[in-house]
């Protein structure tokens, strides 16, 4: 500290730049937040209460995002509930009952979610839909972007409960293996307990992921606004609202579509919150 | 007998995830076998996309790439010196921008389309333009980029920073010399990872590149990438599906060996940065 002011000039210019592209990173979380708030606040505060209503018409001066906010957290929801137990019970396996698999299987799995989510979705369009759509028509459903969603989430899902295992100290493993515990016994009483926070932690992030997916969703839910009665009824999500309508959306319809915008960024930074709680990262 | 039961499920939930991917890589495959070849990679694309190739598409997405690259890799490398070299890692402010980075990530790309849109495109004038679309896909790599290069900046052993300060080096002269040499493989892993990231998006550039088919004469000119025109082949064109499969199978060729490089660079798997 006392040095400072001998520095070299190199020296407290690179010092300065780092610091502005510190500062930069903050300004562009600030600066979407900020955007998003300066043009959807007017919108917000006189007709706030308008966007919980059940009638999207933006011809008729109605946007009620209800059934759409519904139809982002039922896909999700779904998608999560397909892919998480899948995902943890595979990584536990891997790493206790296979390990010679593991190394083989993480690294397809790591291209797996390097794969664009246009590519799922048209995978999902290519065989889903019409396989669904044999069975219950029109294919292009719920369900579809679920199913579609949930082989999203399965890889990072996956190495995230890995990571979650990885840390757990090896003298539990060797403490079960002296007490001639079952595989089996061991993973359920004591592997998966101790390593659930960071497992559920990871689960929520991947919630937030599919509550923003838009591509994969766009493509396969059919994008009709409308509260789902079963699964197998088309509906349309918040995110793929967004892209189908802001190319053509004039005034309050979109100013409408940043107020949605603003709810995801809102939901995806709640979710975020409580997967630091559940992981015990401090920030602050 | 328990522990047989979970053999027989583990094979069958790898079963679960591997055939998916079987069928997706074979409908790929089977959509796309007439219309792929060399021509489909140097032709432009002709009536809306349903013939001709996609050269156009590869000239606006190699522009997009490089231009969002241009702009995240100093930036991030900047941000990562910053953590990794100025803040100790258990300071206030370094959590307190380690939350943000992960809030950044975590915001959906739909959004960084809209911040795009209302920020590059209309308040700075720039239009829907490969210049707005490599500006918002920059942002929106941003934190991969700068937690990947952190972590290898932070990889550097103690023992050479010590060295550093009995030898009262510069700052810069370590930075240049030292830190960066040894984190390259590091951040060389950063900068690829972040390219893949970026071919992958659609959303963001839905509105900020936007959708012209031809090539751009210039970088204020509206440009398609390779995955706006998988989606727009499959949604909007009548019989535009054997051609976005087949665009779909180039991009995801170019998804793999980029991952074949990465592993190439690293020698191990990179799980941390990617979650």
């Amino acid at each position: 500290m006392i040095t400072t002011s001998s520095l070299p000039l190199s020296d407290r210019l690179l010092g300065l730049a780092l610091r502005l592209c510190g500062l930069l990173a903050a300004l562009v979380l600030g600066g979407i937040v900020v955007v998003l708030l300066v043009r959807a606040l007017p919108f917000l505060i006189n007709e706030g209460a308008g966007i919980w209503q059940s009638t999207w018409q933006p011809g008729q001066g109605e946007y009620g995002m209800a059934p759409m906010i519904a139809g982002s957290l039922f896909v999700s929801v779904l998608a999560l509930v397909l892919a998480a137990p899948v995902a943890v019970l595979l990584a536990a396996w891997l790493r206790y009952f296979a390990p010679r698999l593991r190394r083989p299987v993480l690294a397809g799995v790591e291209l797996m979610a390097g794969i664009p989510s246009v590519v799922y979705g048209l995978w999902g369009m290519l065989v889903l839909v019409p396989w669904i759509n044999q069975w219950v028509p029109p294919g292009a459903s719920w369900l579809a972007g679920s199913l579609v969603l949930a082989l999203m989430i399965v890889p990072l899902a996956l190495l995230v409960t890995d990571a979650a295992l990885g840390q757990l100290p090896l003298r539990y493993q060797r403490a079960g293996e002296a007490l001639a515990l079952s595989r089996v016994g061991m993973l359920r009483r004591v592997l998966l307990p101790r390593a659930a926070p960071g497992i559920v932690g990871g689960v929520v992030l991947q919630f937030g992921r599919a509550l923003g997916e838009t591509m994969a969703v766009l493509m396969v839910c059919g994008n009709v606004v409308q509260w789902p009665d079963s699964v197998f009824a088309p509906v349309r999500t918040l995110t793929a609202n967004i892209a189908l309508e802001m190319a053509y959306a004039t005034g309050d319809h979109r100013v409408a579509l940043f107020a949605s915008g603003l709810l995801l960024i809102a939901v995806t930074g709640l979710l975020l919150m409580a997967s630091w709680r559940l992981r015990g990262v401090s920030h602050g | 007998m328990a522990d047989r039961m979970a053999w027989l499920t583990g094979w069958v939930l790898l079963a679960l995830v591997m055939v998916p991917v079987a069928l997706m890589v074979m409908a790929l495959w089977q959509q796309s076998a007439d219309v792929l070849s060399m021509g489909f990679l140097l032709e432009d694309p002709g009536r809306a996309g349903r013939s001709g190739g996609i050269a156009a598409l590869l000239i606006s997405t190699g522009w997009i790439l490089a231009l969002c690259l241009l702009v995240a890799v100093p930036v991030g490398l900047g941000c990562a010196l910053y953590l990794s070299e100025s803040l100790p890692a258990d300071s206030r402010r370094a959590q307190w921008l380690g939350g943000v980075l992960d809030m950044l990530a975590a915001v959906p790309s739909i959004v960084y389309g809209l911040f795009g849109y209302q920020f590059f495109a209309i308040t700075l004038g720039l239009g829907f333009s490969i210049l707005s679309g490599a500006l918002a896909l920059s942002l929106m790599v941003l934190p991969l980029m700068i937690r990947s290069a952190e972590q290898a900046m932070r990889a550097v052993p103690m023992g050479y920073r010590q060295a550093r300060d009995a030898l009262a080096l510069s700052r810069w002269g370590w930075v240049r010399r030292i830190l960066l040499p040894c984190a390259a493989p590091g951040i060389a892993v950063g900068i690829i990872l972040s390219a893949g990231r970026a071919l992958a998006e659609t959303a963001v550039l839905l509105f900020t590149a936007g959708y012209v088919l031809r090539r751009p004469d210039s970088l204020f000119d509206s440009g398609r990438t390779l995955s706006v025109h998988i989606y727009d082949l499959a949604m909007n064109v009548p019989g535009g599906m054997p051609r976005a499969a087949a665009t779909a199978v180039v991009l995801v060729a170019l998804l793999v060996v980029l991952n074949l490089l990465v592993r190439r660079v690293l020698r191990q798997p990179m799980t941390e940065a990617l979650v």
